[in-house]
Formats: C-alpha cells, sequence, structure tokens
C-alpha cells in the first residue's frame, strides 16, 4: 500500500459499493479502498455511523503509513497531520442520501475537513479513475480532479471519435506517431487500459491513443478497441518519441493475454 | 388565546423534550400515511424510516433521562443537537441528513436554558437554512423546503408583531401545514420525485408534510405541560 490518497465508496447498497470497491482495487492494487453500503438497518440506504467508522479507519491506516510519521520523535499528531497534507481520502457517493451523509458527516467533524474530501462524480468511473490517478501516487487534489473529470468522459470520447470520422488524414510513420493492432481478444479492457494509462502518466508525455487522452482509463476503456483494430498512438512533449514506442509495445505485447 | 401560568409555556429544554416526545408520536401515528405519499412520488420509506429515527430519538431520551440529576441544566440546544446525530446515524434515507442538518443548526443557535420569541425565528432560521444548503434545494421545488420557509416567514411576523412564544409556533405550524398542502399541484424539480418530471403533480410531498408534523409538535409542546407519556411527569 504505497499510495498517500485512499478511497471511500459510499452507496445506498452494501453489494454495489463492494463491487465497486472491488472493480477499483483490481485496476489500483497499490490504493486503500474502502467500500460502505447500506442503511442502519441492513437494507438499502445509507448509515453515518458506518460511514464515520470507514473514514477513521482508513485515515488511522494512512497515518500509519506515512513514511515520515515522526521521524523525529517529536508530537506524533503533528507530524502524522503534516505528512497527511497532500494525501487523505476522496469520497464517492451514488445517489442523494449516500451523498448528504457524508456532508453531514464532514460538517459534524471539523478535523475531518482538511483531509476528506467529496467528488462530485459518476460513482464507478469516478472510482475507477481516482483510483488509477491516486495508484501513481498523485496527491489529493489530483485524485479530486480525475474523478470529477470522469464525468466529461462520454463528451471526450464522442468528441475524438467525431474528429476521426471527419477524416482528419491520419498522417504517415513518425517517431512521435505510430500505428499498432490490437493483439489480446479482450483488447483494451479494464487491466490493460489501467496498465496503460498509469505507465502514460509515469512518463509525463501527453498521449493521445485514437483521438482520447491515454493518461485518462475511463477514455481508454470507452474506445472499446477489441482485438485485431488499429489505433493511432500519438505524443507531443520532450519525451514523445519514448512515449509513442513503450504504448505501442505494451499494445504489440498484448498484456500477457496473447 | 391568553393563559394563566406564562411559566409553564417557558421554551426551556423540557418543552424541547416534549416537542420530540411529540413529534415521534405524530410520526408514529402518520407513518403509513407519510409511507404512501412517499410511495407515490419518492421510494417509499419516508414513514418508516422517520418513525425508526425519532424511535430511537426517544430511546435516548430516556437513557439520558434516567442518567440525569434533577438539577440539570440541560440547554435546548443541547435536546435538538441529540436528536440531530441520532437522526443522522439511524434513518438511512435522504431525510436523515437533511432532518439530522436542519436540528443541527438549529441546535447551534439555541445553546441556552431558554428561548424567546426571536429566538424561536432564529432556531426555524437555522433549521430552514440547513434543509436548503444539504438539500441544495429552494423554495417551489416541492420538498421540504415549502414548509420551512413558509414557517419561518410565518414566524418572523408573528414575532414582528410582538407575539408570544405560542402564537411564534402557532404561526410557524400553520404555515408549514398550508405549504404542505401547496405542494399538491406543483411539479418536483429536486429529490427522487424530480425523476417523475411532470408526474410528480398531483401528489404531496412527503417531506413537506412531516415539516408540518414536526412543527405542529413544537406548538402542542408549548401549549401543553408535561404529557402523561413524559416519563417524569410521573414522579
Amino acid at each position: 500500500m504505497t499510495a498517500r490518497v485512499a478511497l471511500v465508496l459510499v452507496s445506498h447498497s452494501a453489494e454495489l459499493a463492494r463491487g465497486v470497491a472491488q472493480l477499483a482495487e483490481q485496476m489500483a492494487p497499490d490504493v486503500l479502498i474502502r467500500g460502505v453500503g447500506g442503511g442502519p438497518d441492513g437494507g438499502l440506504g445509507t448509515s453515518l455511523d458506518a460511514v464515520q467508522k470507514a473514514l477513521a479507519d482508513v485515515l488511522t491506516i494512512l497515518a500509519d503509513a506515512a513514511p515520515d510519521a515522526a521521524p523525529d520523535g517529536g508530537p506524533a499528531g503533528a507530524d502524522a497531520l503534516g505528512a497527511a497534507v497532500d494525501g487523505g481520502v476522496v469520497v464517492l457517493g451514488d445517489l442523494g442520501s449516500s451523498v448528504l451523509t457524508v456532508e453531514a458527516a464532514l460538517e459534524l467533524d471539523d478535523s475531518l475537513a482538511e483531509r476528506v474530501v467529496l467528488a462530485r462524480a459518476p460513482f464507478v468511473e469516478g472510482a475507477v479513475a481516482a483510483a488509477v490517478t491516486a495508484h501513481g501516487g498523485a496527491d489529493l487534489t489530483a485524485v479530486l480532479e480525475s474523478a470529477s473529470a470522469s464525468v466529461r468522459m462520454f463528451a471526450a470520447v464522442e468528441a475524438a471519435q467525431s474528429l476521426e470520422e471527419d477524416g482528419a488524414p491520419s498522417g504517415g510513420e513518425s517517431q512521435t506517431s505510430r500505428t499498432v493492432t490490437v493483439r489480446n481478444s479482450l483488447g483494451l479492457h479494464a487491466r490493460p487500459a489501467a496498465l496503460v494509462s498509469r505507465k502514460v502518466a509515469e512518463l509525463g508525455a501527453a498521449v493521445t491513443i485514437d483521438g482520447v487522452d491515454a493518461s485518462s482509463v475511463l477514455q481508454l476503456m470507452a474506445l472499446g478497441a477489441t482485438q485485431g483494430r488499429e489505433l493511432r498512438v500519438e505524443a507531443t512533449g520532450e519525451r514523445a518519441a519514448e512515449a509513442v514506442s513503450t504504448v505501442v509495445e505494451m499494445i504489440e505485447a498484448g498484456f500477457g493475454e496473447v | 388565546m391568553k393563559q394563566e401560568g406564562l411559566k409553564d409555556m417557558a421554551l426551556d429544554a423540557d418543552w424541547a423534550e416534549r416537542w420530540v416526545r411529540r413529534t415521534a408520536d405524530a410520526v408514529a401515528d402518520a407513518k403509513d400515511e407519510l409511507t404512501e405519499l412517499d410511495r407515490q412520488i419518492g421510494d417509499g420509506d419516508h414513514g418508516e424510516n422517520l418513525h425508526r429515527g425519532f424511535r430511537a430519538v426517544v430511546v435516548r431520551l430516556d437513557d439520558e433521562a434516567s442518567g440525569r440529576g434533577s438539577a440539570d441544566e440541560r440547554t435546548v440546544g443541547d435536546v435538538l443537537k441529540l436528536v440531530a446525530t441520532t437522526l443522522m446515524s439511524t434513518v438511512g434515507g435522504a431525510s436523515g441528513p437533511l432532518y439530522g442538518t436542519a436540528y443541527l443548526r438549529a441546535a447551534k443557535v439555541s445553546g441556552r436554558p431558554q428561548i424567546d420569541p426571536p429566538a424561536v425565528v432564529a432556531v426555524l432560521e437555522a433549521a430552514l437554512e440547513g434543509v436548503s444548503s444539504r438539500g441544495k434545494a429552494t423554495v417551489g421545488e416541492k420538498t421540504m423546503v415549502d414548509a420551512w420557509h413558509a414557517a419561518v416567514e410565518a414566524a418572523e411576523a408573528a414575532a414582528g408583531d410582538g407575539g408570544s412564544e405560542v402564537d411564534v409556533l402557532r404561526a410557524a405550524a400553520e404555515a408549514a401545514d398550508k405549504a404542505a398542502t401547496a405542494t399538491i399541484p406543483m411539479v418536483a424539480t429536486k429529490g427522487r420525485a424530480s425523476y417523475l418530471g411532470e408526474r410528480s403533480a398531483g401528489h404531496e410531498d412527503p417531506g413537506a408534510r412531516s415539516t408540518a408534523l414536526v412543527l405542529g409538535a413544537a406548538m402542542a409542546a408549548a401549549l401543553s405541560g408535561p404529557t402523561p407519556t413524559d416519563p417524569r411527569s410521573a414522579a
């Protein structure tokens, strides 16, 4: 567990919360993810107590994991807090009362405010995007932004596809623009999309695949690129050539599925 | 109607407790009606959820009463804070955090042993502010905000006219009741009912109705002394 930002996913349904947590964990194994769901009576609903407990648990684990917690034997509390300033917890809720309950929990305990933020994002897409971003070691602001940006995913993919159809000539091969064929049968499904987007974020170059942002796991998944599809990988920036060849190699290698 | 023994009507912590206990009774009586309203335009859990919440509040009040000495120095806010945290923990649906926030904000402006008419207005205003900011709703969207808003306006007017505590609470309760009825022809634009669009017209909003019950109980608690169901009246 190395990521400094954790996720708490709050749903009306315990099963939904658990399921989305599982999905996001698979794509971002280094991130602490907790799913909380169901009402006080165990049925559909949201329990304030359960939300508070999950937040407290996750903050405790983060504080314990912070590498420089109390390094000089000083007051542990202050240091742990200092270490957690750019880390913290991003919370996602599914519908009405989940979101309201999280907001109420934040209002009841002022001390949570600087380390816990509620994302305004679609539950599944936001959780996956936030998890993959957090996996790369991003700070609280970046993970929150990634969750919020997930709401624009569909529009971004549609825009990229209509640009493609408008017949922008896809140019020849160059060091910063290459075509690659998807080899594994399932194509860029969740796990490979997460691998590619994490690698792109790590490389720090602006990479697009068929016009969509390759650092966005959601946009990659939305391409629906299955076996045999030709993808155009393009990049700009200092390490553009390296980024293109790395991504092309990953796709050609079939993600260990061929 | 002027009554002798104004002292009995002081809006103190005991009044707040009577208010809450009466609310629990009113919600229990109206549970099926609220659920039916919610079944028509929402997810059908409002009556049951609120009933569970207020039942838990009563249990906590009983527990607290048994551990408290006779010379307690409770404030009105202490009682309302207990209601807030209990509802948030036990209701489960959206009305938990909504009512919870209303009582929480109300508690913040009533941290004293007794409240006068202007303070009653402040309590209602704080509750309205809590509900509308938590629910991101405003007047005219067919929600409980409509009832709270009407109650605040009527209470302000009554307090401005120099009304007593009971006058102010009566004005608030009657206005909330009317406002709840007035939600029937409205089309919902917030909350679960908004998914129904035009089809939400013709049904009363369950949150506005329960708000009217809450405020009706506040008035009734001010008119009456300890009720027979209040364990301390038997002492």
